[in-house]
């Protein structure tokens, strides 16, 4: 047992924690493809699936095994090469940005210290999933599904990095531990409740989430930007939606919750770290049930008229607090 | 502009709480195979032929359900019984034809084509749904209990001359003098 140096210890724990962030994400993500579809009935007043084991909880294994006997199509007419990076893309840039969500305190896969920039560099990248699977499909439902894609993750990218601006200027950190720790006192939802407000609209419409899903708009235009795909390809972009939903309402709870603060002893940090999360996912589920699709150019308003001014007035009155307590502090 | 930005975010909360509360009413799917559908009595289901109050075929092969057909699934054939009474030798309904429209029940003279409630009729061998005479005949006599067709037609039969029918005048003896 002579290589089992403690570097070396240190390195398999490590990995050890990054695999199991990067199952628990990728299970619980396919696992709410049958939560979301229970929870809609419910809220629309019927069953859902609920044939499939206790309550329709294997759904998710028979819809994998469908899945993957599908014929795995590729359209003749396609960009082979973007039409196959995709899916891939859809699937991991969400995916590796959970990288820097701390789940507990000593549980985390990166500790970077420019953790939320990376998340917002990573929200960006997803883009070209849609972008590239709108452009390659080589379809008019498609292409306008990728159109509409960009437009709208430029309008509201924009001001969801300035929203969480507010949080890093209280925190004084762009580190996503640092900013938990800053919230030791007062979860930050209280002092950037704009910021919250504003990052949760953006966070809906970063996933393409109802009721800002108008890149794939099913009554406009077919199934959008993934019309094209077919089989296990097509199952990676809706997983990759799921991983969205999930990572944004973790970010949520990370930024203005308070992460893995609440009452009782340290180790039930990733309980409520988990509950809140949770929370946030069904919120989501909520909104799709409750809210209908703007039209498009609402959509924008929205974004550039509204939450941009919005975003910007928080930051202003953020700044300046932060700058006059520092002050204060000095004299 | 404030006034109207309030409003919609108003309108849009008080929406996700409507939707939220849906969470205590109950849901109005009926679970279908362990729950029965309760079909109403004049529901067009699977199509069956009745016998009259006596027991015997009140299908007279008359055709009319056959014309009257907007997909012809229907065929049958006349043939005639010794004492005078007409049934069909064969009486076919092709189901996977039949579109449950109800017209051969409005067309038949003697109520003897009739559709039921059932519909659960699936069948994986297509050929199984072409019922034959013996499918579709049943012991009694569907929705109409009292009517039987030669008990008030002019038709005469063997045991039912002519004029022994049911509010049936005397046919007229064209040989006496008597008014």
């Amino acid at each position: 047992m002579s290589w089992l140096t403690p570097e070396v210890v240190t390195v398999i724990i490590a990995v050890v924690k990054a695999v199991v962030v990067l199952l628990v994400t990728v299970l619980v993500a396919a696992f709410l493809t049958w939560v979301e579809r229970r929870t809609l009935a419910l809220w629309q007043d019927r069953y859902g699936p609920n044939r499939v084991g206790p309550g329709g909880a294997f759904q998710i294994v028979a819809d994998m095994l469908k899945m993957f006997f599908k014929e795995d199509w590729v359209p003749p007419f396609v960009d082979k090469l973007t039409f196959l990076l995709a899916p891939a893309i859809a699937m991991s840039a969400l995916l590796i940005a959970f990288a820097v969500v701390p789940i507990t305190p000593n549980w985390g896969v990166a500790d970077l210290n420019i953790g939320l920039l990376f998340f917002l560099a990573m929200a960006g990248l997803a883009v070209y999933a849609v972008l590239f699977a709108g452009w390659s499909s080589n379809s008019k439902y498609a292409l306008l599904g990728g159109l509409r894609s960009a437009a709208q993750t430029i309008s509201y990218e924009v001001f969801m990095g300035i929203s969480v601006m507010g949080v890093v200027a209280i925190a004084g950190s762009f580190n996503m531990r640092d900013i938990v720790e800053a919230q030791r006192g007062l979860w930050f939802i209280i002092p950037q409740f704009f910021g919250f407000v504003t990052f949760a609209v953006a966070g809906v419409a970063v996933a393409h989430r109802a009721p800002f899903d108008l890149p794939e708009a099913e009554s406009e235009l077919a199934a959008g930007y993934h019309t094209e795909y077919s089989g296990l390809k097509w199952g990676m972009f809706f997983v990759g939606e799921y991983v969205g939903v999930v990572l944004i309402s973790a970010m949520l709870v990370t930024l203005f919750f308070g992460g893995w603060m609440g009452p009782g002893p340290a180790w039930l940090g990733f309980f409520w770290f988990a509950i809140k999360t949770a929370f946030f996912i069904m919120m989501f589920i909520l909104i799709r049930a409750a809210l209908p699709r703007p039209r498009y150019d609402q959509v924008m308003v929205a974004g550039w008229k509204f939450c941009l001014p919005l975003t910007l007035l928080n930051l202003l009155v953020t700044g300046a607090v932060v700058l006059w307590h520092a002050n204060a502090a000095q004299v | 502009m404030i006034g109207g930005i309030l409003a919609g975010i108003g309108t849009t909360i008080r929406t996700i709480y409507l939707i939220f509360m849906r969470v205590f009413r109950k849901r109005d799917t009926i679970l279908y195979p362990e729950q029965k559908v309760n079909t109403p009595p004049r529901y067009r289901g699977r199509i069956v032929l009745t016998r009259d109050p006596d027991g015997e075929e009140r299908c007279v092969a008359c055709n009319l359900c056959a014309a009257a057909c907007p997909v012809g699934c229907i065929s049958l054939q006349k043939a005639e019984t010794e004492d005078g009474r007409w049934y069909p030798e064969f009486f076919r309904i092709n189901f996977s034809r039949c579109i449950f429209c109800g017209m051969c029940e409005e067309a038949c003279p003697t109520n003897a084509i009739q559709l039921t409630p059932d519909f659960e009729m699936a069948e994986y061998n297509r050929q199984n749904l072409v019922y034959e005479k013996e499918n579709l005949l049943i012991a009694g006599t569907g929705k109409y209990h009292e009517y039987n067709f030669y008990r008030v037609a002019g038709m005469a039969i063997a045991g039912k001359p002519k004029g022994a029918a049911d509010n049936e005048a005397k046919p007229v003896d064209v040989k006496t003098l008597l008014p």
